[in-house]
């Protein structure tokens, strides 16, 4: 919170011209250089290289275990937040590698924001408070009806403003499973990254809310890029416009076996492992 | 691990059908130009009632590959054989209706006098069915070199084809009496070359259950 509140303010260490290219560029494209990620000696996903395009959606696909999740976790700098955690290798973001030296995390992740898998609205805030969470913690300060403004925005892209708009100061935990995640997606939205990666953001809820999220997914593209991962491999096929299919090798170490257009994996797979894998040959 | 053991059953299941519709088409196939050979009317009209068991399990194979889409949401190669399946039937059900083009022709014949011993065009209707029969197995196979070779022998039947009209046209420049009779086994000859192009289709689809690649393989001179 202090580094953000330092970058954001232009008084300290971290403005530097890594932090501020990263904070100017507005692209979303995210070039995955031979990433290797560790929890403690255990290798967790090894050699993945990848190009995320901006303003699409990509999906990644697996069995359990396969380090997808591991992987999104990589792209913003959460996975090394993990007791032990390491990567290496390079996740170039506008052509700056978010790994450098010089580069704050917190910067990174303001950029590039996550919704996990289970809601996870903070119990004991209001609707508006848990919209403008992020918000109040990368800004030194905001108006009133500034915020105001931010919280309608980012509850409309949302697609949750008309369902809570008469609840804005009721518990965040008092909403739906489903309205709690797009709440969840509202408050990353809210301040602005260009990227947004959802790890299994529909697995808690049930088929209307999950067909709502990836409608909402379809209509936020038109701003962001989006990373899913899901197990759901018919929410890929129906959301994605990329799919990178994961499996773990001989050191049960997840590594990227095929990526492409969504069209092309799922109708005609190059290798025969996804082949297998999305036609239920093994799972 | 096989995942979706029930799924692929049924799959097999369809496949079966499919096998059993292009056998019911072929069969079709020859035993309408074998009543034109005997004047056979009574099997012509039979020929004729039977189409609708062809086009019947077309529509049978149509309905379980919809719920098989619609409740299964099947992926890659499965889907690629579901749609192949789809067009496939399509094609059998078109050569199932060119035997019943025949046997109207022997109906339509009815007890004239025969213009020649027929040669040819009982050559065309073995070839064609045959290379159906094995069409068949090429995508249950999935064989892919087995279907470019039927393909290319559309040709043979093309070339009997040929060979009937320039025979047939000599009689009619030699005696304009044969022409009716001349015209409607030209009609028969051209029924069987549209049932073997209907073949070389079947078998552009069985490439495409492999390699997912759609096109036109080769390509019939009528």
């Amino acid at each position: 919170m202090t580094v953000a509140y330092d970058l954001i303010n232009g008084n300290t260490r971290n403005r530097t011209k890594e932090n501020l290219a990263l904070l100017e560029h507005k692209k979303g494209v995210l070039d995955v250089r031979d990433l290797s990620a560790w929890y403690g000696n255990t290798l967790a996903v090894k050699h993945i290289s990848l190009s995320i395009k901006s303003e699409a959606i990509t999906a990644i696909i697996g069995p359990s275990g396969c380090g997808k999740s591991t992987f999104i976790r990589c792209l913003n700098r959460l996975h090394e937040t993990a007791p032990g955690a390491r990567v290496e290798g390079r996740v170039m973001f506008d052509g700056k590698d978010i790994y450098a030296r010089d580069v704050d995390p917190v910067v990174v992740r303001r950029r590039i924001g996550m919704v996990f898998q289970k809601p996870t609205p903070f119990p004991t805030m209001s609707v508006f408070d848990n919209t403008a969470a992020g918000i109040r913690l990368t800004r030194f300060w905001s108006r009133r009806w500034e915020l105001e403004q931010i919280v309608e925005r980012s509850l409309r892209q949302a697609a949750l403003w008309d369902e809570v708009k008469d609840k804005l100061h009721q518990s965040g935990a008092s909403l739906s499973g489903g309205q709690q995640q797009r709440l969840c997606i509202a408050r990353a939205l809210a301040v602005e990254p260009e990227i947004i990666l959802l790890d299994e953001p529909c697995s808690a809820l049930d088929p209307a809310a999950t067909l709502k999220i990836e409608d909402l997914m379809r209509n936020l593209i038109e701003k962001y890029t989006i990373v899913i991962v899901t197990h759901n491999m018919q929410q890929a096929a129906r959301v994605s416009d990329m799919t990178a299919f994961f499996l773990t090798d001989e050191d049960r170490a997840g590594t990227l076996i095929e990526y492409g257009e969504t069209s092309e994996i799922f109708t005609k797979p190059k290798d025969k492992r996804t082949e297998d894998y999305i036609t239920g040959r093994f799972g | 691990m096989e995942m979706r053991t029930a799924f692929h059953k049924r799959l097999r299941e369809i496949q079966d059908d499919v096998l059993a519709m292009g056998s019911m088409a072929s069969k079709a196939v020859i035993r309408s130009v074998e009543a034109l050979k005997n004047r056979d009317l009574e099997s012509a009209r039979h020929i004729v009632d039977d189409d609708q068991k062809v086009n019947n399990k077309r529509f049978e194979i149509e309905e379980k590959c919809i719920e098989l889409i619609a409740t299964q949401q099947p992926m890659a190669s499965d889907l690629r054989i579901i749609i192949a399946i789809l067009n496939i039937t399509t094609e059998i059900e078109r050569i199932g209706d060119y035997a019943v083009g025949i046997a109207r022709i022997v109906v339509l014949i009815g007890d004239e006098p025969p213009l020649k011993p027929l040669v040819d065009i009982p050559r065309m209707a073995d070839q064609t069915a045959d290379m159906l029969r094995r069409s068949l197995d090429a995508f249950i196979n999935r064989d892919t070199e087995a279907a470019k070779k039927i393909i290319s022998e559309d040709d043979l039947v093309d070339n009997l084809y040929e060979q009937v009209f320039r025979e047939l046209l000599v009689f009619m420049a030699e005696d304009p009496r044969t022409v009716t009779r001349a015209t409607r086994l030209i009609w028969v000859a051209h029924n069987l070359e549209r049932a073997a192009d209907r073949v070389t289709n079947i078998c552009e689809r069985v490439v495409f259950v492999i390699t997912g690649k759609m096109e036109e393989i080769g390509g019939s001179k009528y």
